[in-house]
């Protein structure tokens, strides 16, 4: 492998890590929504959010990908840049998952604190903000942190439908020039895998030491 | 709105659109079989006592659950072409898959088999159960029981993730979609057909999960309760 083209697979790294990063963001912030809409006092809340993760876990994330590259365009945005149109399918597909892993973090903080919380007056909103949320946040560390792999191993997908190049598009570029696929797609994985191994580690050793603490 | 929706270029279709429904199922349902069949034999190999084979293992499942199933089957594919391994196309797209969800399979029937409790395990020595209805009986059967729920989910994401196997060339639903695409140039309104009939299976197979778990497991009791 020469020089040029190991730079050229770093470039496709620098893409993946974009696209992680923005995607982190925004299925975040979405997800957060999409839990506090899961346990809403209002039903009709409720029943949206629960509609919104059902149909989006049962969509493969390139439908949603294709969905996202093209529909802006008809509705009169015009054409979208790839990295937007690839963030926003992410986004989408992260808030299902989150919202829904985050509800359950949420639910598991237990129901003793909530009660305490009302017998001294707190509105539902302090109760969250200041009572159950910090609670659910130290629950929610390890699943949030496996979650980030999925979210980097999901990125590979992004250059299919909608073109853009991070990590395995560059990968795939570089063997169609060249037809050394175990030497291309082989660093291509060492790198996924170097940007996920640590994650995956750090959510178990989470997830010991938070359940031990609450144990 | 200016844009004008046809549907009706691509619902001219449906024949290849079934045909395409048809090969999704097929494929996800033998990589589910074959993939469960893996990923208990992978969970039994963890936790064995030969050191090696639980090196491997875990070197398997590790290596698989941090790389990207598209990097994996193009590695798998391209890789094995260049040096004269050639397949056709779903002997290959199914081997990618197996190999994927595998590895999904064991860690979760692992954490089935590490919530066995240890005195079920005397209780079955007591009884002078052989070791083959030990863990059959006691071991297998009730850590599946267990974690059935998050197993069928896994297969479900299984089966929308095989449209990434189009990149490789498959013919399942998203490959004869780019067809169709490349012939109508109705991009949006073929994505729109797409969500629908992957909802469908996606609920279809989920239904098939559930009675499948009736029919397996038969003794009634809340699911989450202790064994």
């Amino acid at each position: 492998m020469t020089r040029e083209q190991a730079t050229f697979l770093f470039m496709g790294m620098l893409g993946t890590l974009a696209l992680s990063v923005l995607t982190f963001v925004g299925g975040g912030l979405t997800g957060l929504a999409v839990a506090l809409a899961r346990i809403a006092p209002m039903r009709g809340v409720r029943m949206a959010a629960t509609a919104w993760i059902q149909v989006v876990q049962g969509t493969p994330l390139l439908v949603l990908m294709g969905l996202c590259f093209y529909g802006p365009s008809i509705v009169g945005i015009g054409s979208m840049p790839a990295l937007i149109a690839a963030a926003l399918a992410m986004t989408i597909y992260s808030s299902a998952f989150l919202g829904e892993i985050w509800r359950g973090c949420i639910q598991s903080v237990h129901k003793s604190q909530w009660e305490a919380a009302e017998c001294i007056g707190l509105t539902r909103w302090q109760r969250m903000q200041k009572i159950v949320l910090p609670q659910a946040l130290r629950i929610a560390t390890p699943p949030t942190v496996g979650f980030m792999v999925q979210i980097i191993k999901n990125t590979s997908i992004a250059s299919l439908v909608i073109g853009f190049a991070e990590l395995s598009y560059n990968a795939k570029v570089l063997n169609n020039s060249t037809f050394q696929p175990f030497i291309y797609f082989g660093c291509a994985a060492l790198m996924y895998f170097a940007m996920c191994y640590p994650l995956s580690r750090w959510s178990r050793t989470l997830e010991r030491k938070l359940n031990a603490s609450r144990g | 709105m200016k844009y004008q929706f046809d549907f009706a270029a691509v619902l001219a279709q449906w024949p290849l659109l079934l045909e395409g429904a048809w090969v999704t199922v097929q494929l996800s349902f033998l990589a589910t079989v074959i993939g469960f069949v893996l990923g208990a034999l992978c969970a039994v190999g963890r936790n064995s006592k030969v050191g090696w084979l639980r090196w491997g293992v875990s070197a398997y499942v590790e290596a698989i659950r941090n790389t990207p199933l598209l990097i994996q089957s193009y590695f798998l594919i391209f890789g094995l072409s260049s040096i004269g391994i050639t397949m056709p196309i779903m002997v290959g797209a199914t081997l990618a898959l197996v190999i994927n969800i595998g590895a999904y399979t064991c860690e979760i029937i692992r954490a089935g088999i590490e919530s066995i409790h240890k005195g079920q395990l005397e209780a079955a020595d007591c009884l002078g159960m052989s070791p083959v209805q030990v863990f059959w009986h006691v071991i297998l059967r009730p850590a599946v029981e267990r974690v059935y729920p998050s197993l069928t989910s896994q297969f479900v994401l299984l089966m929308l993730a095989s449209s990434i196997m189009s990149s490789i060339g498959a013919e399942e639903l998203l490959g004869i979609a780019n067809r169709i695409q490349s012939d109508t140039f109705r991009n949006f309104e073929i994505f729109l057909v797409l969500w629908v009939v992957y909802l469908a299976l996606s609920y279809m197979m989920r239904a098939g999960f559930w009675l499948l778990g009736q029919f397996v497991f038969t003794r009634r009791r809340k699911l989450g309760t202790p064994l």
